[in-house]
């Protein structure tokens, strides 16, 4: 028994070894604090955020193809999820991957960066600083791998 | 403006603007780079990885830029344009005009104009500076820049150096954006024979030295201000080729030359406008006829993109 849990104990320090050492070159510095999600107004400022991102990705002709059809509030509702698990908030994002909810759609590097246009546009909207919107951008950036449908 | 090949590349630019004018190109704002001064997309004195134009993979487009660059002794125009494949590839020509002012009497040649054209061509490597934001992973680019110095009075000076008058340089630029904290970096790699990159020719052989190809370094960084300002600082080392020449034919130090330099701020107006005011140090120049002053002035360039 005693023996189990030290193993256990140390695959478990291993892990997270792994994940730290993986975490701080591969994947997007996770927030040690939840400073961007209140930068964002927490989840009623994200939630607000988020309908005005809609109705401009909708408004815009380069994005509104790809959301029109879309099930608008429940991509809202993700969106807001995953914004707030990215800040460090209070929430866990349990939508699709990004990979297979985007694998049917033709998405482009540009349509990519239009998306991202319209974000910058709504967070300025909504008063956010402009070096908290690049925080929150370069922990959605790399999903630009999943996200663009490769060649 | 008088050169054989610069004129129909123009038209072909402009000709590219109004296709681009209806077909919407989608790189973010300065993402592009501003032209350098060898009409490379990049900072102002050196190229950086990226692609110049708007266009990002599947599209092609197009830009083009005047520069007025004025120092103490000289004055310097250049104009050019660059064609962005894809984002992959990058074609661009730019010509310089140098006024030598004083330094052209001094030598017995008032008026002397010293006029250099510059093909370039540049592919991306690997990477995306700015998407990739998760991994220290720079945008990787190789480059070259064919450069020819057009006839002049100076010419036999040239020749009496050693120095000849076209010449190839070689380049790899990383560049990267730590998005998260504003800040671009780009270093750049040059492998030139080119006296003061060019405008004095290229390589100095009397009494057999500095035939060979060097290697500079050259550096930038900048710092996001807003999304369509940023400012920075830019460092080209430059290896002092020509004064050796110089001195073994009687000038002294006089045709010693220094590293570049310059401090910028570049602002967007909009996707397809952009301005860049430099305070440029470009070390001497012909220290001989210009009493050794530093060659500080103003950078100002516009470009248009699509």
């Amino acid at each position: 028994m005693k023996k189990t849990w030290i193993s256990v104990a140390a695959k478990f320090a291993i892990a997270s070894t792994l994940m730290a050492t993986g975490a701080s070159f591969a994947q997007p510095m996770a927030p040690k604090d939840d400073q961007l999600y209140k930068a964002f107004g927490e989840k009623a400022g994200l939630v607000v955020l988020m309908d005005d991102f809609m109705t401009r990705l909708l408004a815009d002709p380069r994005t509104g193809p790809y959301f029109q059809p879309a099930n608008q509030q429940r991509v809202k509702e993700q969106l807001v999820e995953q914004l707030c698990a990215l800040g460090g908030g209070p929430c866990v994002y349990k939508g699709a991957d990004m990979k297979s909810s985007h694998s049917n759609l033709e998405i482009k590097k540009s349509d990519f960066h239009a998306l991202v246009e319209v974000l910058q546009a709504s967070m300025d909207a909504k008063g956010i600083a402009f070096a908290k919107q690049n925080d929150m951008l370069a922990l959605l950036a790399p999903m630009h791998r999943d996200i663009i449908t490769p060649k | 403006m008088n050169h054989p090949y610069i004129t129909p590349l123009i038209a072909a630019c402009a000709a590219l603007f109004c296709a681009g004018a209806q077909a919407d190109t989608g790189k973010l704002l300065l993402t592009g780079g501003v032209s350098s001064i060898d009409g490379a997309a990049g900072g102002g004195l050196t190229p950086w990885a990226v692609i110049g134009s708007n266009a990002t993979e599947d599209e092609i487009g197009g830009s083009a830029f005047f520069t007025n660059v004025g120092t103490k002794d000289y004055g310097l125009n250049i104009v050019g344009a660059a064609v962005g494949l894809h984002d992959r590839f990058e074609l661009s020509i730019a010509q310089q005009d140098l006024n030598t002012r004083g330094t052209g009497t001094a030598l017995g040649l008032p008026g002397l104009h010293l006029k250099q054209t510059i093909v370039g061509a540049k592919v991306r490597v690997l990477g995306d500076a700015v998407l990739d934001s998760d991994t220290l992973m720079p945008q990787v680019a190789v480059g070259l820049e064919y450069k020819t110095l057009g006839s002049t009075g100076f010419d036999g000076t040239l020749s009496a150096l050693g120095a000849k008058r076209n010449g190839v340089d070689l380049y790899v630029s990383a560049t990267k954006l730590f998005l998260g904290q504003g800040l671009l970096l780009n270093g750049t790699l040059r492998a030139t024979q080119a006296n003061q990159n060019g405008l004095l020719g290229y390589g100095a052989t009397l009494g057999g030295h500095e035939k060979k190809y060097s290697l500079q370094p050259e550096f930038s960084i900048g710092y996001l201000v807003s999304k369509n300002v940023v400012i920075g600082a830019e460092y080209r080392f430059m290896r002092n080729k020509l004064e050796r020449a110089g001195s073994l034919a009687g000038l002294g130090n006089g045709l010693r030359s220094e590293d570049w330099k310059d401090i910028f701020i570049a602002w967007a107006p909009s996707k397809n406008v952009s301005l860049t005011l430099a305070y440029v140090d470009l070390g001497v120049i012909v220290p001989a006829t210009t009493a050794s002053r530093k060659q500080t002035g103003y950078y100002l360039s516009a470009q248009v993109a699509f």
